[in-house]
């Protein structure tokens, strides 16, 4: 599944980027890397953008970013409720 | 106790602090501020220069750089205020400022100023800056925040991690400034000596970096961390190629370096 796929207050683990070069690397620049617990926290009035908890801060991503992220559910081994890895 | 324990004690420090505002002509050191947004850099800008720039509790706040000036242990100390950044290599316009300054400005010290209840995400830059430099002190901000919030963080354990000072403090109530000072100081003067963490490179491609560097240099002459600019190149960075190709690389540099040296 696909991180823009998650509504408030799913939360999962990111397990791959689906993107490359700039796109990519902003991505992990936010924190989003695969094994990072990712938790939807708001959606804005008009459906785009999304505020998700990532690494205990808030980040916004549109939704052509947000699909680009492969996420899977959250399993015991993985990360803590808001958003530590 | 000697004379000279007492002049540099960390109370000293704040004590003969002279904010010196926007007198910035005859800086001696050079102190970059960054970190990532909404860190508190202005706020700690401020109360290094007793100026008032604009802070805002929003990113963005700090959208192009401001300098100003503070009198310490004899030396001026000229301080440049950057736009947050959360990243040395994803960039957006105001970010290309934070990083031009502190890739080819050559500060003397860059002061890293990082959330201290979003510690691990603001790690990144702190590693990033890391890589092109060794004179770093971390200012670890907020940290009545994080104690608000129940977070305890083991600052020494930190320190020894980083290989940098890290120096925790609460820009807003003026906690930490005088160790901070302290910090800029004597990684300033080389008594206090930080380790840089280059990037560990296959030999395939730290070869091809070497080769481009080589390169650079001739064609730039002066240009600063040349292996960092190759090694963007190589990974087909869109704003360093365009820098590149029309020639700005070089102006960038030179550009950086005459405010210094103003």
């Amino acid at each position: 599944m696909r991180l823009d796929e998650l509504r408030p207050p799913m939360d999962a683990v990111v397990i791959g980027l689906d993107a490359v070069g700039a796109e990519r690397r902003r991505l992990m620049d936010l924190g989003i890397l695969p094994g990072c617990a990712v938790r939807a926290e708001r959606v804005s009035p008009l459906g785009d953008p999304t505020a998700y908890v990532v690494r205990g801060g808030l980040v916004a991503l549109r939704r052509s970013q947000a699909e680009k992220v492969v996420v899977g559910l959250r399993t015991p081994e993985s990360g803590g409720p808001n958003g530590e890895c | 106790m000697s004379a000279d324990a007492c002049g540099s004690c960390a109370v000293a420090n704040l004590a003969n602090l002279q904010r010196l505002g926007l007198q910035v002509e005859q800086g001696e050191v050079v102190v970059a501020l960054t970190g990532n947004p909404n860190t508190g850099k202005s706020t700690v800008f401020n109360m290094l220069t007793g100026l008032r720039q604009h802070v805002g509790n929003w990113p963005g706040t700090t959208v192009t750089r401001a300098e100003g000036a503070y009198r310490s242990g004899g030396a001026v100390h000229r301080v440049v205020d950057l736009p947050g950044t959360y990243s040395l290599l994803s960039t957006s316009s105001d970010e290309d400022a934070a990083r031009d300054f502190l890739l080819f400005g050559d500060p003397d010290v860059t002061v890293v100023v990082v959330d201290a209840t979003r510690l691990e995400r603001n790690l990144n830059l702190v590693l990033q800056v890391l890589q092109i430099t060794d004179r770093v002190v971390v200012a670890l901000n907020m940290m009545d925040e994080a104690a608000r919030h129940g977070v305890r963080l083991d600052v020494r354990h930190l320190e020894r991690e980083l290989e940098v000072p890290v120096v925790p403090m609460s820009a807003r109530r003026g906690e930490g400034v005088s160790e901070l000072l302290e910090a800029i100081a004597s990684t300033a003067a080389g008594t206090t000596v930080g380790r840089s963490r280059p990037l560990r490179l296959p030999a395939s491609v730290a070869a091809a970096v070497d080769l481009l560097a080589g390169r650079l240099a001739m064609e730039f002459a002066g240009l600063s961390n040349v292996r960092w600019v190759a090694l963007r190149l190589l990974e087909g960075d869109a704003s360093i190629t365009d820098a590149l190709v029309d020639g700005r690389l070089g102006d960038l540099d030179a550009a950086m370096r005459c405010r210094k040296a103003s």
